[in-house]
C-alpha cells in the first residue's frame, strides 16, 4: 500500500474501494506503522479518552492564569448554557464552545492535553467530537471513526505544509484544527467522503491568512477564545458540506493557496509577537508586568 | 520523507501549553539526561532567545528540569518539577540569554560536579511540534533527533573505527538510517552518532565498548511519541 498524499488521492482510493475515509486511513496506518487496525483504533481511543479527561479537568477548575489574561472563561460559558432553554447556542453549539475553551484553559494551566494538531489548537477537534457524542448519542466506536477522519484531514494537509504558527500563522494551527473538526462532524452525521473533504476545505479556506500574534508570546490571547470560535466554525462548514455546498476551488489547490499565504505572511505575524495584537500598547504593558517578577 | 501518521497529528498526549516550548523542552532534558547517562548532581540550563523570553509563561524551565529528572512529555509531575528536583537533591541554575546565532528555541544543558566543574555540555534546539535536535555535545557537532534509536560514541580519532562499529551493527541485522562523525583535530577526540531503525542489544554495546580508545558509548531508545 502506498502513502496517500492528497485529498484527490484519498477520495479516489476510498470511493474506488467503496470504503469510508476512516477505513482507508486505519488500513494505511496499520500498514505503515506495522500494527494491526485494532491497535491503531486503540491508540486513537486512548487519545479520545485523554481528550475527555481534559474537558472534565478544564471544567472543574476556574482560576486566573499567571499572566492574568485567562482562566475564567470556560466557567462563564458553562454557567450560561447550563439549564438554559432559550439561547441561540442551546444544546450542541453552547457545549462545543464551552468544551473548546475549557480544554484550552487546561492547556494553559500545564494540564494534560492531546495536541490536535498543536497544543495551541488542542480544544477544537475534541470539543466537536465529544459534544456530538453527548448530544446525539454517538458511540465510542463512532467517535473513534470521527477522530481518525479528523486525523486523515490533518495528515493530508501536514504533508503539504508545516503545521506551526511560526511557519504559516494560525491558519496552520487553529485553521487546520477547524478543518479536521469539520470533517469529523460530517463523518458522525454520515455524510459522504466528498462531503467530508469539502467540509474540511470550506473551513480551512474561510480562515486563510489568519495570523499568529500571541500577546506576550503566550498560548493565551487570542488562542483560548479562538479555540471556542473555531470549534463552532467547524460546525458551520460541516453543515454547508452536508447540504451539498462544495468548494469551487478543488481541495488540494486550496491547501496550496493556504501554504502560499503562509510563506507570504510577514515573519512578524508568525508567532514572534512583533506585530498585530502582540504589538498593541496594552499587550506591551501586560508583557512588561508579567516578565517583571 | 518521514511518514506522517494520524497519531502525529492527533498527539502527542502532553503537558501544555506549547509543543515547542513545553514538550520540546521536556524532551531536550530527557534526551540530555540519557546522553549524560548517570545521576546528575548539578545542572545549569542556558535558555536562549524565545525560550528565554517567553519560556516561563510556557513552563519551559519546569519542562527542561523535569526532563532531566526523567519525566516524559505526558507526566503530570512536570508542573511540580522544582519540588521533585529538591527531593532528588538535584542542584540547578537557570540563565536567560539572547544570541542571534542561536535557533529561536534553543538551550544549553551543562552538567556540573559538586565543585562546579563542567562534566558535559549538550546544546539542543526545539524544532516545533515537540521535535528536538541535539546538535552539539561537548563542542562536537551532532545531528541527533528523538525519532530514532541512537548510538552515540566518543572515541579517539583513528583509522577503521567507523568500519569496525558499523560491522558490529550489521551483525545484529540493524539498519543505519544516518551516520554523523565529527572530530576536533586529527587523532584527538571525535564523536560519532548513528540513527538506527531499531535499538541495539546490550551484547553489541559491550563489544563496541571493548574496541580500543572508546571513551563513551550511549545506546538510547527512541523517545516515545
Amino acid at each position: 500500500m502506498e502513502n496517500i498524499v492528497s485529498f484527490s488521492q484519498l477520495l479516489e482510493y476510498s470511493n474506488q474501494h467503496d470504503k469510508r475515509i476512516y477505513q482507508v486511513m486505519q488500513g494505511l496506518e496499520a500498514y505503515m506503522l506495522e500494527k494491526n487496525e485494532d491497535q491503531v483504533r486503540n491508540l486513537t481511543l486512548r487519545n479520545l479518552k485523554t481528550m475527555k479527561s481534559s474537558i472534565e479537568k478544564g471544567l472543574s477548575v476556574s482560576s486566573l492564569s499567571p499572566s492574568g489574561m485567562s482562566g475564567l472563561d470556560a466557567h462563564k460559558l458553562l454557567k450560561r448554557y447550563e439549564n438554559s432553554s432559550n439561547l441561540p447556542f442551546n444544546g450542541l453549539l453552547g457545549r462545543i464552545m464551552t468544551y473548546s475553551v475549557a480544554i484550552s484553559e487546561e492547556n494553559q494551566r500545564m494540564g494534560k492535553i492531546v495536541a490536535c494538531p498543536t497544543a495551541g489548537s488542542c480544544g477544537i477537534v475534541p470539543a466537536v467530537i465529544v459534544s456530538y457524542g453527548q448530544e446525539y448519542g454517538f458511540s465510542e466506536e463512532q467517535q473513534v471513526n470521527a477522530l481518525i477522519t479528523a486525523g486523515a484531514t490533518g495528515k493530508i494537509i501536514a504533508q503539504q505544509m508545516h503545521l506551526a504558527g511560526a511557519v504559516a500563522g494560525c491558519q496552520a494551527e487553529c485553521g487546520v484544527a477547524s478543518a479536521m473538526a469539520a470533517s469529523a462532524a460530517v463523518e458522525l452525521m454520515r455524510g459522504t467522503n466528498d462531503q467530508i473533504v469539502h467540509a474540511a476545505i470550506l473551513a480551512l479556506k474561510n480562515v486563510m491568512g489568519l495570523v499568529c500574534d500571541p500577546v506576550a508570546g503566550l498560548v493565551e490571547v487570542p488562542c483560548i477564545k479562538r479555540n471556542g470560535f473555531m470549534a463552532v466554525h467547524a460546525v458551520s462548514a460541516s453543515e454547508m458540506a452536508l447540504a451539498g455546498v462544495q468548494s469551487v476551488v478543488p481541495p488540494d489547490e486550496v491547501v496550496q493557496a493556504v501554504k502560499q499565504v503562509g510563506v507570504l505572511m510577514s515573519p512578524m505575524l508568525k508567532e514572534s509577537s512583533e506585530a498585530g495584537l502582540a504589538a498593541t500598547e496594552s499587550a506591551k504593558t501586560i508583557t512588561r508586568e508579567f516578565f517583571k517578577f | 520523507m518521514k511518514y506522517i501518521s494520524i497519531l502525529d497529528i492527533i498527539g502527542p498526549i502532553m503537558i501544555g501549553p506549547s509543543s515547542s516550548h513545553t514538550a520540546g523542552a521536556i524532551r531536550m532534558g530527557l534526551f540530555a539526561g540519557k546522553i549524560y547517562g548517570k545521576k546528575p548532581q548539578k545542572v545549569k540550563f542556558k535558555l536562549y532567545n524565545s525560550f528565554a523570553k517567553t519560556g516561563r509563561g510556557h513552563g519551559t524551565d519546569k519542562g527542561i528540569l523535569g526532563g532531566i529528572l526523567g519525566f516524559d512529555v505526558n507526566d503530570d509531575k512536570i508542573k511540580h518539577s522544582y519540588d521533585y528536583a529538591r527531593e532528588a537533591e538535584l542542584d540547578y541554575e537557570f540563565e536567560y540569554l539572547e544570541k542571534h546565532d542561536r535557533h529561536p528555541n534553543s538551550a544549553d544543558i551543562v552538567f556540573l560536579d559538586e565543585n562546579n566543574k563542567e562534566q558535559m555540555k549538550i546544546s539542543a534546539n526545539s524544532l516545533g511540534g515537540g521535535e528536538v535536535q541535539i546538535y552539539m555535545i561537548d563542542g562536537f557537532l551532532t545531528e541527533i533527533r528523538g525519532d530514532y534509536p541512537v548510538l552515540i560514541m566518543v572515541y579517539k580519532d583513528q583509522k577503521g573505527v567507523i568500519s569496525k562499529v558499523s560491522a558490529l551493527i550489521q551483525e545484529q541485522g540493524v539498519n543505519i538510517a544516518s551516520l554523523n562523525c565529527e572530530r576536533k583535530e586529527k587523532h584527538k577526540e571525535a564523536v560519532m552518532t548513528f540513527c538506527l531503525d531499531s535499538v541495539l542489544p546490550d551484547k553489541c554495546i559491550e563489544q563496541i565498548k571493548k574496541l580500543p580508545d572508546i571513551y563513551l558509548v550511549r545506546n538510547i531508545e527512541r523517545l516515545e511519541e
